[in-house]
């Protein structure tokens, strides 16, 4: 038993190791969820000894993000093109927000196969009343998100009340969902089939960008916020009398995350327009040398995405409800002992899940400005289940972030993005599915091994 | 002696037509380890479930602290100070101790959870109990060793200031240096003022660490009688046949007629 080296102990006196030696496997490497004692290099080794353990979380996406954006870049250098980059986090957003609900049902080991086409039966409501009855956005987009805690509300019982395994009744859902939005899309006020939208507040949702010092303004209340947060974290700590995270690491997240979001703030404000010039127009008879107008600033889907991101996340780690979605994903019949409402849980992660989706829905109609009767069908829901597991939530409940849906999104998008650069012709749209399912698979499978190995090692 | 905090007077349950305890008689006293044995399908797991509030007696009074009592619910029962801890511990693999210790009564204030209180509550009920096994409140449930979850589960009811906890075979899945020191919580349990109610199969844990042994014979209690009086030969004797031509019940089961009657 090594247990000199990681000599860790959370509570205020110092416990003596372990010296129960007859049937506990592991012992020198302890999964603390919270701050352990130690500098810098404990928490390091605590981390691998996690990560050697099975818990890798979203070390093996963010590895897998960094090849592939090598492999693309490498193949293909517009992949690399300051446009490129804002049309990557633009188009992995849809994904990201119905990705972000999934999260919630899969924490407790449930799924939500309708979450696709509930997005699209809320972003089809939206469009209806926006262009048919003429609807203000706000009111459009109110009764959106309306009808995705309403739809998740009745998933959320037949799976909890009348008890019908989730797996069946959103696979009901999925198909039920299509005939909805086929049925909103082909009646009512407005044009049929295809419908159109013209509110430039809807559109500009997806295809909007900031103004440059909103982007910096971002990154500023972002990292203030994030360092506060972490440092009154640590003060408190210390002033219980309870280990808290040195501040070195603290200090070491702050400036990592001041790299990463000012480095793609700085691109994202840079003019990805046209190629410097601009050319002569005839205007009015008259030949006039134009300039494009600049495309430049951090699109508005990244600051959508950071606002659930942070609100999930608060809500996941912060609050009473977020423990309980844990508890309940990690044992439930431990959670009803302890005198948790499993039903109330269950119902409310298909709220959370369906509301979501209706957040991805509208923005998949504010991508192409319109709805027609496919949307959030096709391979739009597993995508985003794609999403969530890549990014490190397990298919088995219990574990997952939010902000893992949005590595899985970017990874989901990088591929979709970069393979279509890469293959052109015919097969194109073939060979990308094929690759995104593999992916998946591979997810899936790092998902389960990783909790064999869990297993063998006493971690489940 | 202190009187019994719990006490249940000819207590009765039926499933239908299967009848599985008769007027049975139970006590637990405060400071004291009551052992709860008797072979499969002797009731002891009823006897547990009734006490516990998951099934509501048919006859028969329950007391509690001197005063009769209705339990219709694990909830009420929790609310009286009645803790049981289960065989198959009920603890969340993905949280952490305190996370687990605190389940379903986390402090808050306001929406937030109140971290650093349950932290240093869970610690000073593991240290209450002189656990020197774990090494961080913050470890993973899904980290710790069998021993060590049994710990987690009986500081639970230190914790929640439990007046009665009662143990379903703590012991059962431990190896041999983890169930001493389980023994050894379950002895100092009592030393806190809690009366432990301890169910189990094993001759040896229980005349190690009980103060008086309660023997159940097809639903109905063959007898109560005092650690010192008995030996493991004639335990498994009154387990086996209900009764014992070695032991004198005069005395003990005597004893046991009066606390009824008190």
């Amino acid at each position: 038993m090594t247990t000199s080296r990681e000599g860790t102990s959370g509570v205020s006196t110092p416990l003596p190791p372990d010296d129960d030696g007859a049937d506990s496997p592991v012992h020198s490497g302890v999964a603390a969820t919270a701050p352990i004692e130690g500098g810098l290099m404990d928490y390091f080794n605590n981390y691998r000894q996690r990560v050697r353990s099975g818990e890798m979380g979203s070390l093996p996406a963010i590895a897998g993000l960094i090849v592939l954006v090598i492999v693309f870049w490498l193949a293909h250098s517009t992949f690399g093109s300051l446009a490129n980059f804002s049309d990557l986090l633009k188009q992995a957003s849809p994904t990201v927000f119905i990705a972000m609900g999934l999260v919630f049902v899969l924490l407790l080991g449930e799924i939500d196969l309708a979450a696709g086409t509930a997005g699209g039966v809320c972003a089809t409501l939206m469009a209806r009343v926006s262009v048919g009855y003429g609807w203000s956005w706000p009111f459009a987009i109110g009764i959106a998100l309306i009808a995705g805690l309403v739809i998740g509300f009745g998933t959320g019982t037949l799976c909890a009340k009348v008890r019908i395994p989730s797996f069946v009744v959103t696979l009901a859902l999925f198909l039920a969902f299509q005939g909805v939005t086929l049925f909103i899309v082909l009646n009512g006020k407005g044009s049929h089939g295809n419908i159109s939208i013209n509110d430039s507040f809807i559109t500009n949702l997806y295809n909007g960008q900031m103004a440059p010092w909103l982007g910096w303004l971002m990154v500023v209340v972002l990292v203030i916020g994030y360092a506060a947060i972490k440092a009154e974290q640590v003060i408190s700590r210390t002033r219980a009398g309870l280990t808290a995270e040195p501040m070195a690491l603290v200090g070491v997240k702050v400036v990592g995350l001041i790299i990463i979001a000012g480095i793609s703030v700085w691109l994202l404000n840079k003019n990805r327009g046209g190629k410097g010039g601009g050319q002569l127009v005839n205007i009015n008879g008259k030949l006039t040398f134009v300039t494009p107008p600049a495309l430049q600033g951090v699109p508005w889907v990244v600051l959508i995405t950071l606002f659930f991101l942070v609100l999930w996340t608060f809500v996941l780690t912060k609050t009473r409800y977020g423990r309980h979605v844990y508890a309940v994903g990690g044992n439930a019949e431990a959670a009803r002992r302890a005198g948790i409402r499993v039903d109330r849980i269950r119902i409310s992660v298909f709220v959370i899940s369906s509301f979501m989706a209706a957040v991805g829905g509208i923005l998949l109609a504010s991508n192409t400005h319109s709805v027609d009767a496919n949307i959030g069908g096709g391979n739009v829901l597993l995508l985003a289940v794609g999403a969530a597991v890549i990014g490190g939530t397990s298919l088995f409940g219990g574990r997952g972030r939010p902000l893992d849906a949005i590595i899985g999104g970017l990874v989901v998008a990088v591929i979709a993005n970069g393979m279509a650069d890469l293959v052109q012709g015919n097969n194109r749209d073939s060979i990308q599915y094929i690759v995104t399912g593999a992916v998946l698979l591979l997810a899936a499978a790092v998902d389960a091994l990783s909790r064999r190995r869990a297993g063998a090692s006493g971690l489940v | 002696m202190s009187d019994p905090i719990l006490q249940l007077r000819a207590i009765s349950k039926s499933f239908g037509a299967v009848h599985v305890l008769y007027d049975v008689d139970f006590e637990a006293r405060v400071g004291e380890v009551t052992a709860l044995v008797g072979d499969n399908g002797a009731g002891k797991s009823t006897l547990v479930k009734c006490i516990g509030g998951t099934y509501t007696i048919d006859s028969g009074q329950y007391l509690f602290d001197g005063k009769p009592v209705a339990v219709h619910s694990p909830r009420e029962a929790s609310e009286l100070g009645i803790e049981i801890v289960y065989q198959d511990l009920a603890l969340c693999d993905n949280l952490d101790i305190v996370q687990n210790m605190f389940l379903g009564r986390e402090n808050h204030k306001g929406v937030l959870l109140d971290e650093i209180s349950m932290e240093k509550a869970a610690a000073g009920a593991l240290e209450s109990l002189s656990v020197r096994t774990v090494k961080s409140v913050r470890q993973r449930v899904s980290s710790l060793s069998g021993g060590q979850r049994q710990t987690v589960a009986i500081a639970k009811s230190v914790l929640w200031q439990s007046r009665v906890v009662l143990l379903d075979e703590p012991t059962a899945a431990l190896g041999v240096a983890q169930t001493a020191q389980v023994l050894d919580l379950v002895r100092r349990l009592a030393d806190q003022g809690i009366a432990v109610v301890l169910i189990s199969h094993n001759m040896t844990d229980v005349l190690q660490v009980a103060d008086k042994i309660a023997i159940l014979y097809l639903g109905r209690m063959a007898a109560i009688v005092d650690r010192k009086d008995v030996n493991q030969q004639q335990l498994v004797e009154l387990i086996t046949t209900g009764t014992s031509t070695s032991v004198d019940l005069t005395q003990s089961s005597s004893s046991a007629a009066t606390a009824g009657t008190v």
